[in-house]
């Protein structure tokens, strides 16, 4: 019985923030839809990058929204919502060190293999992709082939 | 029965109140949760690794732009996907208005969310299956790369490897949130909850299916957008 009750207490987000919170996820897929169909022909490294930024961040906001109402942790006691988050916040230095090190791996690669540097700078001829089973197990070996890299 | 409620709960906890307020099996799962949302961050930092360690990356607008039912050759990029995405949210409220419905004690509204629920997963797998099939037609899978670089230089594995492996293990948990939820279902229509006095486990499998959908929003982005 006591669970009722305590239930209660914090269970205080009606229908109407449902309502409010799904309209906000589905406004922010949509900002992000836009965003990737107008990404598609651009040209602009620098802004094509700075579009990614911006559909990362609208990305996280949609966690937010997630886990904060539909999960319920806004309302939880906060030491709950501690527990939880802080050790996520591990992630931060993750994606940091990681990617940085991909990319200090292609940086040098670049400097120091002239084969992968040559490999990524040849252009292939756009293939037909296979229609039929019959052409598929041909297909594949000569995919397989000339798809290999220097891994 | 005044404000001796000390009295009845376990010895190992002597602290008085819960700290936490919220039942063990709650707890549980958002741990679960936690540590199943680093598995899936390992897979993503790892693929956006490789994808920094590499010259080339295949155009996600030209490897995903097919639609079921178009005709071939169709170029409909981020269509198809979006309505994966969106049938994924719509699913994850009404699980909101499931779990909401069960602490107003409704039986009928939460089993009729629940099956919307159900309904929503199972649509979801089916597209996934659509268009894995299709990716496979087109000579994609574990080990083979059919796509170019966007730059038109020959591309690796790499990039199939990935999509395959993180969209199937996101593919599996919906997979078996579909079956904790028509599991709920069964306990709902049999009464088990009524019995019970409250409808705690539906917002525990309420939680997964909203990891499930967390999941989504975050390999939606980093597979098809960026």
């Amino acid at each position: 019985m006591s669970h009722t009750a305590e239930h209660e207490v914090h269970h205080d987000g009606g229908t109407k923030e449902i309502v409010k919170v799904t309209v906000i996820l589905s406004v922010l897929t949509v900002v992000e839809l836009i965003l990737g169909f107008w990404m598609m022909g651009m040209t602009n490294e620098g802004l094509r990058l700075a579009v990614k930024g911006s559909i990362v961040i609208l990305m996280l906001a949609k966690a937010f929204y997630i886990v904060a109402y539909f999960m319920h942790l806004k309302h939880e006691l906060k030491n709950l919502i501690m527990t939880i988050v802080v050790p996520l916040a591990l992630f931060i230095w993750f994606i940091t060190a990681f990617l940085t090190d991909g990319n200090s791996f292609r940086n040098l690669r670049n400097t120091y293999d002239p084969h992968f540097k040559e490999q990524s700078t040849i252009k292939v001829e756009k293939k037909e992709a296979p229609k039929h089973e019959e052409k598929h197990e041909t297909k594949h070996e000569g995919y397989l082939d000339e798809t290999r890299t220097t891994h | 029965m005044s404000t001796t409620t000390t009295a009845t709960t376990p010895k190992l906890w002597s602290g008085g109140k819960s700290p936490f307020n919220v039942e063990y099996g709650k707890l549980m799962m958002w741990y679960f949760l936690m540590s199943d949302a680093f598995t899936f961050g390992a897979f993503l930092i790892s693929y956006g690794t490789i994808r920094f360690s590499t010259n080339g990356w295949p155009d996600p607008n030209e490897v995903f732009k097919s639609f079921p039912f178009a005709p071939e050759g169709v170029h409909a990029p981020l269509v198809f996907v979006s309505i994966m995405t969106f049938i994924l949210i719509i699913s994850s409220v009404t699980m909101v208005l499931a779990v909401k419905a069960g602490q107003n004690m409704d039986k009928k509204g939460v089993t009729t969310n629940l099956i919307w629920t159900i309904i929503g997963g199972i649509a979801f797998l089916s597209c996934q299956a659509w268009e894995w099939n299709h990716l496979h037609h087109e000579g994609a899978w574990w080990g083979m790369n059919p796509f170019l670089n966007a730059d038109g230089s020959a591309s690796s594995t790499n990039f199939t490897n990935y999509f395959f492996t993180i969209t199937g293990f996101h593919g599996f948990h919906v997979f078996s949130g579909v079956i904790i939820n028509i599991v709920m279902l069964i306990m709902t229509l049999t009464d088990k909850f009524e019995q019970r006095g409250h409808y705690l486990m539906i917002e525990k499998a309420g939680l997964y299916w909203h990891f499930v959908d967390l999941v989504w929003v975050f390999v939606f982005t980093c597979f098809y957008l960026i």
